[in-house]
């Protein structure tokens, strides 16, 4: 901070500031004018399409969450979130465990087939997984799509949990071998409690991926009953694409979750993503 | 002899029955603890991506009995299919764009961010927000600003600004780079946010160094800054490359490839074939040769890495 500051002293920061603030407008001004239209009238709206709303319209959101049926969509697509990030946390926390602590028999042969296998892209897959869904009956199922977000999620989780439980102190678990503690008992009641922050970083990142996600959605949940708020987002803005004001309310509804948690968890939703970027 | 013999017998039966335990430990367990999540990545990638190549020599609707064409596929998509010749050189035009304009802006913004103190978190917060949202939100709420009745552009064409009567997704001239524009929207704060994190470890020694030689902004920029994020600028650009070849959400959102497949791109191409044309075989030779595209890419940059480039 101290060289920071000696720096600022240093150089006039008034254009830094002016151009940030031109990009600040670019990416947040289309929100604000969204939030602004989710409140107008529709004859408002045609007239005043960026400005402030002159009256608030609060009964758009009730209406679009009638219409977009909201109220199944937000529990199909929580429940998706909730089991797959316990699916990745679980499934994905003990294999970084046999790879950071345990002296797995082809650790690095694994490690590259994670890496191969994360980096297939997934139009490569997706038809024959349809089949082979079809042919199981897991078309149509939340197990089914649920299956498929682990499987996609687990090896970016594994890597980042991996280097956070390798900088892990062995000492505790060393005492609690001495104890006679088995691996599952280390796991659970040690090197989970200690690696925490990761596993909270790593069950945000993809329960973002999860709620955000469109293809797999798409494809695998076809009944509208089954529609994830993404997917029936799709449908709903189609339909009403003239109804700028109600196709606002329902995307401020969608967004507010995402928002609230990201700025309570900025940092470590940042760390997750920049590093899933640098390892992805 | 007799009576050192026996507690030597039994030291080696406990012995092995430590070991055979041990060895449980040792060995096995550890492989207990990734095996469910190996085995579904086998289940849901590995098993299906294999077969996507047995099922791109074939001619299959996808219900029924596949029929085996060998390569027939792959000779249709390389030299009778127009629409793969446009779909490819729209990902190209696509790589283009992105590796240029995001990575620019981020540069500026995350060099001009790097020396600001105050307020420095909230930038780099807010600039990223857009990175977070869902792709559906991102393509309805731009499609409805840059249309040309209402929004953004009817708002400028109504105030007489030139050049702001278009429909910008309805042309076959401008649907595509309108859509990376509103990609890139969303893109160019998560690569503001990697640079800047390169930017904050740069010692700045060398900065005070070079500005006792003189130095002005652009030199420190060109002789600090960039030299100092390289590895993090090269990885970028890799990973943006892959990326292009395998861009769907938005475009399939706001035209499905449209009009007239002026935003098709390839992975657009395996969707239709797919889902809506019932060429399964087909859509398994685009997965495939999109794939190629991809494992090209990274194998040119491994090479250079081998040849030693510095990248």
């Amino acid at each position: 901070m101290n060289r920071t500051a000696r720096r600022g002293r240093e150089i006039n920061l008034a254009p830094n500031y002016i151009v940030l603030g031109a990009l600040l407008i670019f990416s947040l001004g289309p929100l604000v004018i969204m939030a602004f239209n989710s409140l107008k009238s529709r004859t408002e709206i045609g007239d005043n399409p960026l400005g402030l709303p002159r009256s608030f319209e609060w009964s758009n959101y009730s209406q679009a969450w009638d219409v977009g049926n909201f109220a199944t969509t937000m529990a199909n697509s929580g429940f998706l979130v909730a089991c797959t990030v316990l699916g990745v946390l679980l499934l994905g926390g003990m294999a970084a465990y046999s790879l950071a602590k345990l002296d797995l028999v082809g650790a690095g042969a694994l490690m590259l087939l994670l890496l191969v296998i994360s980096s297939l892209p997934i139009h490569l897959f997706l038809v024959p997984l349809f089949v082979l869904w079809r042919e199981l009956g897991l078309l149509n199922s939340f197990f089914g799509l649920i299956i498929i977000y682990i499987a996609l999620n687990a090896p970016l989780a594994i890597f980042l949990l991996r280097s956070y439980m390798i900088q892990l102190p062995r000492d505790f678990e060393d005492a609690a071998r001495v104890d006679g503690a088995g691996e599952w008992q280390i796991f659970a009641r040690i090197v989970v409690p200690l690696s925490w922050p990761g596993f909270l970083t790593v069950g945000l990142v993809t329960a973002l991926a999860v709620w955000n996600e469109f293809l797999l959605a798409t494809v695998f949940l076809q009944d509208e009953d089954k529609f994830t708020v993404v997917t029936s987002y799709q449908n709903f803005a189609t339909r009403f694409s003239r109804d700028w004001s109600l196709t606002s309310a329902a995307a401020v509804m969608m967004i507010v979750p995402i928002l609230a948690i990201f700025l309570t968890f900025q940092r470590r939703f940042i760390e997750g993503m920049t590093q899933g970027g640098m390892k992805g | 002899m007799h009576d050192t013999a026996i507690p030597v017998r039994t030291g080696v039966a406990v012995h092995r029955r430590r070991f055979n335990r041990s060895y449980y430990r040792r060995k096995i367990i550890p492989w207990l603890f990734v095996l469910p999540v190996l085995a579904i990545n086998l289940l849901v990638v590995l098993g299906p991506a294999l077969a996507a190549v047995y099922y791109s020599m074939t001619d299959w609707s996808g219900i029924g009995a596949a029929k085996w064409v060998g390569l027939a596929n792959y000779r249709e998509l390389f030299f009778e299919d127009p629409s793969f010749k446009s779909a490819f050189l729209h990902n190209l035009i696509w790589l283009a764009l992105f590796m240029t304009v995001p990575v620019a802006m981020g540069l500026v913004a995350a060099s001009l961010l790097a020396p600001v103190a105050r307020g420095a978190l909230f930038f780099r917060m807010a600039l990223f927000i857009p990175y977070v949202l869902p792709s559906v939100i991102v393509a309805h709420l731009w499609s409805s600003l840059i249309h040309p009745d209402r929004g953004l552009v009817g708002w400028l064409n109504d105030r007489g600004v030139p050049g702001m009567d278009i429909a910008f997704l309805g042309r076959e001239s401008t649907v595509l780079p309108t859509i990376a524009f509103i990609d890139n929207w969303r893109w160019w704060g998560f690569l503001m946010v990697l640079f800047l994190a390169g930017m904050q470890n740069i010692p700045p020694d060398l900065y005070e160094a070079v500005r006792l030689d003189g130095a002005n902004r652009w030199q420190e920029f060109r002789d600090v800054t960039l030299p100092g994020i390289r590895p993090v600028l090269v990885f970028m650009l890799l990973t943006t490359s892959i990326w292009s070849f395998l861009t769907f959400d938005l475009i399939w959102i706001i035209t499905q490839g449209g009009p007239a497949g002026a935003s098709e791109v390839l992975s657009v191409l395996v969707f239709k074939n797919a889902f809506q044309n019932f060429e399964t075989g087909y859509a398994a030779a685009l997965g495939i040769t999109m794939s190629l595209f991809v494992g090209a890419v990274i194998s040119i940059f491994v090479v250079l890495r081998r040849r030693g480039w510095e990248i």
